[in-house]
């Protein structure tokens, strides 16, 4: 379990009017000291990541029984998604999970300007990855009639069951997109909470545990992005 | 005489010295419920909890007995459509109805009964109520981990049972709990159905968050000189659960998440006439729905084994045994859900399911071999906890038995969807976990409320369950075997004087709790005040004041013993009067 680095170089002084929050910070009652408080933390965090990869899982289970099932529905239907959409979201999502890690890095270096510049750029990040998501991949998709089960009415599909395929991909895309979303109102309230000064080189868990959700919303994205863009 | 409790002492400098008990009433009532309302504190929410779960208990109850008054007769309609037999007093008896309404009126109470037990009773039941409570103060921790995450869960207990209250309002549901697909998803009723579902939705976060918080808990407040093994068996059982709930409940929650909208779009992946799989449903509600069967039981058998060694003032028999085995039971656990649905899948699959459950039967077995050995020689009174291990022991065990021929290919043939499989789940389910339940409330009710109840009262209700539980299930597995299906509303004439017993039984049953609730309201408002520690526990609990302190101890407390270190700690014809506890002999820990 990681401990907090004390090794910081240039604290700012304790003085009478400017001591910022995260120095103020004094751990719940009920822990016996800041360290236990964090570890305990990470690990409620860790225990999250595994429900969510099990939530994703059920739907990576349907994807394989239903590639099992009609293996060409499934290469017809991806045939639809343009990789380089794909790939231009995963390249911004990476981006993010570095900024990101960065920030929480900042913050523990007391590097409260960087964290902030770090901080919206993984906020603006993610709201790319959902403008291009909807601009490029839903809207005009789902005009043209590729849409999931009893909705579908593509003229021109090839496979009879290339339904199956759009809901299999909305469903899968769509949680991943609501997740994305929870994020940025998590990040925000982190740009809100570090612009008071609430996190620092002896306080960061906030910004540690947002981080690490943040990585397992990248990641399950970079399972998602082969295995709907990149079947022949 | 004053206390020799070292962790009663009023010694330390971050002592809370003066607070009162939890239970002690805030500055006037409405800042008192407004406390209640927003407290972070484990005892309360866990209180809280309790009266939840059993009120919800109490729902799924009158469901139930409306299902066994309607099956006293025979449903019959006569050639001009009028209902006769002893119908469900809520469909007006003589009105001209169909055998179909009567049907779905039937599975609709049979599905309040059942979604109503499983999400909201059985599922938080045990360790939402008791473990809350219990947990932190046998871990001598002040709190569990993250207590704001501990009241969110409540309240998202509460806004997921509403769910569930509003969905029977609106007319209940026809699905079963289960919510198999096609019909669940073709059935009438499209707000109730998406009522319910959300329900069980919904519940399920409240699941997670409370199995998140014991984890963390119990790895990282136990008290200094607590090691995994000096636990009590009780937490190795919650904490067990907890990994279940962590692990399981997310499956069923995108199962639940795709079956609306299913409902709603029609997405087509359980509907095979849009190319989808219905069976898949079957997999992913039994992903979760079995493993959750273990976050029934484990629970209750952790309490058995707390109970029963302080009721037989013995160290438990095997209690690397008894902990490993839960972690076994928790792991096995995932692998047998094939066995729900032996006739939708392959033969090799189903072979495999069928050893697999025999497998998970082991572990199983172990407890209460466990168990049974440590009544040997010991000194056992005979208090109202005491005796519902006894019945446990003997109902589960039934329970237990009966599952290996529904485990077995060739008899589940014969047995499946038979009232044999709901006289054996209820064996297990009201026989295993409701039974300790009953055991851990009357076990820790002195000090969840500071007072004693009668012991004659609470031993005449555990007659009356013992009685009237096995009235009402016996008999069904003589029906099951003899032919009669689940889930119907009417059944031949030869079935007749078995469920009459079984309806009777069930009546029984119903007084046994009235018993109980009467025992139980006589001690809040009139029972003796109860001692520090009644029946001579050396787990932490006891080692605070009754009811606990705001802050749970004094101070921090020191491990002096293990937690059944009886014959170390206890002197031979110790009684409960003679409290406390004499001084626990140094480096008398061990196990």
């Amino acid at each position: 379990m990681a401990s907090i680095d004390t090794h910081q170089p240039a604290l700012p002084q304790p003085g009478k009017e400017k001591v910022p929050l995260w120095q103020r910070y004094t751990h719940g009652h009920h822990w016996r000291n800041a360290d236990d408080e964090f570890d305990g933390a990470k690990i409620g965090i860790w225990l999250f990541l595994a429900t969510e990869v099990l939530l994703f899982s059920g739907m990576f289970c349907a994807y394989a029984l239903f590639r099992l099932m009609y293996p060409e529905s499934i290469a017809a239907g991806s045939g639809y998604l343009d990789w380089r959409w794909g790939g231009l979201n995963t390249v911004v999502l990476l981006i993010s999970s570095f900024t990101i890690a960065m920030a929480i890095r900042n913050v523990q270096l007391n590097q409260q300007f960087w964290a902030r510049i770090n901080l919206l750029i993984t906020w603006l990040c993610a709201a790319a990855f959902l403008v291009i998501k909807l601009t490029f991949e839903y809207i005009p998709k789902w005009s043209d009639g590729k849409r999931p089960g009893a909705l579908f009415d593509y003229p021109f599909a090839q496979h009879a069951h290339e339904n199956v395929w759009w809901s299999i991909y909305y469903v899968s895309t769509g949680i991943h997109a609501t997740h994305v979303i929870g994020g940025m109102v998590l990040i925000a309230w982190l740009i809100y909470r570090q612009g008071k000064g609430a996190y620092g080189p002896t306080h960061y868990t906030m910004m540690e545990g947002v981080g690490l959700y943040w990585h397992i919303v990248d990641l399950v994205w970079i399972f998602l992005f082969p295995l709907l863009y990149l079947v022949h | 005489m004053t206390t020799v409790d070292r962790n009663l002492d009023q010694l330390g400098d971050h002592g809370h010295h003066d607070e009162g008990s939890y239970l002690n009433p805030k500055y006037g009532p409405i800042a008192t419920v407004w406390d209640w309302m927003t407290t972070v504190d484990h005892k309360k929410i866990g209180v809280m909890y309790l009266f939840a779960v059993l009120f919800m208990f109490f729902l799924g109850g009158v469901a139930a007995l409306g299902l066994r008054i309607e099956l006293l007769e025979p449903t019959r309609i006569d050639e001009t459509g009028n209902l006769t037999g002893a119908a469900l007093s809520f469909l007006a008896e003589g009105e001209t109805v169909s055998q179909a309404a009567v049907g779905q009126a039937y599975n609709r109470v049979m599905t309040m009964h059942g979604a109503i037990m499983v999400f909201m009773f059985i599922v938080p039941g045990i360790p939402a109520s008791l473990g809350n409570f219990f947990l932190p103060l046998m871990l001598g921790a002040k709190d569990v981990a993250f207590p704001r995450l501990n009241l969110a869960s409540w309240y998202i207990y509460v806004f997921g049972s509403l769910f569930g209250v509003f969905s029977i309002l609106m007319g209940g549901v026809d699905t079963g709990w289960t919510f198999y697909t096609p019909y669940s998803t073709t059935t009438t009723g499209q707000p109730q159905v998406i009522a319910m579902v959300l329900a069980a939705f919904i519940l399920g976060f409240s699941s997670i968050f409370t199995g998140l918080n014991f984890i963390v808990t119990t790895h990282k407040l136990r008290a200094p000189g607590m090691g995994w093994f000096d636990m009590p068996l009780f937490i190795w059982a919650v904490y067990s659960t907890s990994i279940i709930q962590v692990l399981a409940t997310p499956v069923i929650g995108v199962t639940l998440l795709l079956l609306i909208f299913e409902r709603v779009l029609q997405i087509g992946i359980f509907d095979p006439g849009l190319g989808g799989d219905p069976v898949l449903f079957q997999h992913f509600f039994w992903f979760y729905s079995h493993p959750v069967v273990y976050v029934m039981i484990l629970p209750a058998m952790g309490i058995i084994s707390d109970v029963l060694a302080v009721h037989c003032r013995k160290r438990i028999f095997g209690y690397r045994a008894i902990a490993f085995s839960s972690l076994a039971i928790a792991a096995i656990s995932f692998l047998v859900w094939g066995h729900h649905m032996f006739t939708s899948q392959g033969e090799l699959a189903a072979m495999v399911f069928s050893f697999l459950t025999f497998f998970v039967a082991i572990p199983t077995a172990v407890k209460v071999f466990n168990w049974i050995a440590s009544l040997y020689k010991g000194s056992i009174t005979f208090t109202t906890p005491m005796l519902y291990v006894f019945a446990f022991l003997f109902l589960f065990s039934i329970g237990g038995l009966t599952g290996l021929p529904l485990g077995t290919l060739s008899t589940d043939l014969h047995l499946h969807d038979s009232y044999f499989v709901v006289a054996h789940f209820h064996y297990v389910m009201f026989g295993g976990t409701v039974i300790a339940f009953l055991a851990g409330i009357h076990h820790w009710w002195p000090k969840m409320f500071g007072r004693m109840y009668s012991e004659k009262g609470g031993a005449l209700g555990c007659a009356l369950v013992f009685i009237g539980f096995n009235m009402t299930f016996f008999t069904q597995f003589f029906l099951g075997t003899q032919g009669m299906p689940r889930r119907y509303a009417s059944y031949v004439d030869e079935f007749t004087l078995l469920h009459q017993i079984s309806t009777y039984g069930s009546l029984i049953l119903a007084l046994g709790f009235v018993v109980h609730l009467v025992v139980f309201l006589h001690s809040l408002f009139l029972g003796e005040k109860a001692p520090q520690n009644p029946w001579g526990g050396l787990t932490l609990e006891w080692e605070t004041e009754t009811p606990p302190i705001e802050h749970n101890f004094h101070h921090e407390p020191v491990l002096t013993h293990g937690p059944y270190d009886f014959d170390e700690v206890v002197p031979p014809g110790w009684d409960p009067k003679d409290y406390p506890l004499p001084e626990p002999t140094p480096g008398g820990h061990k196990h």
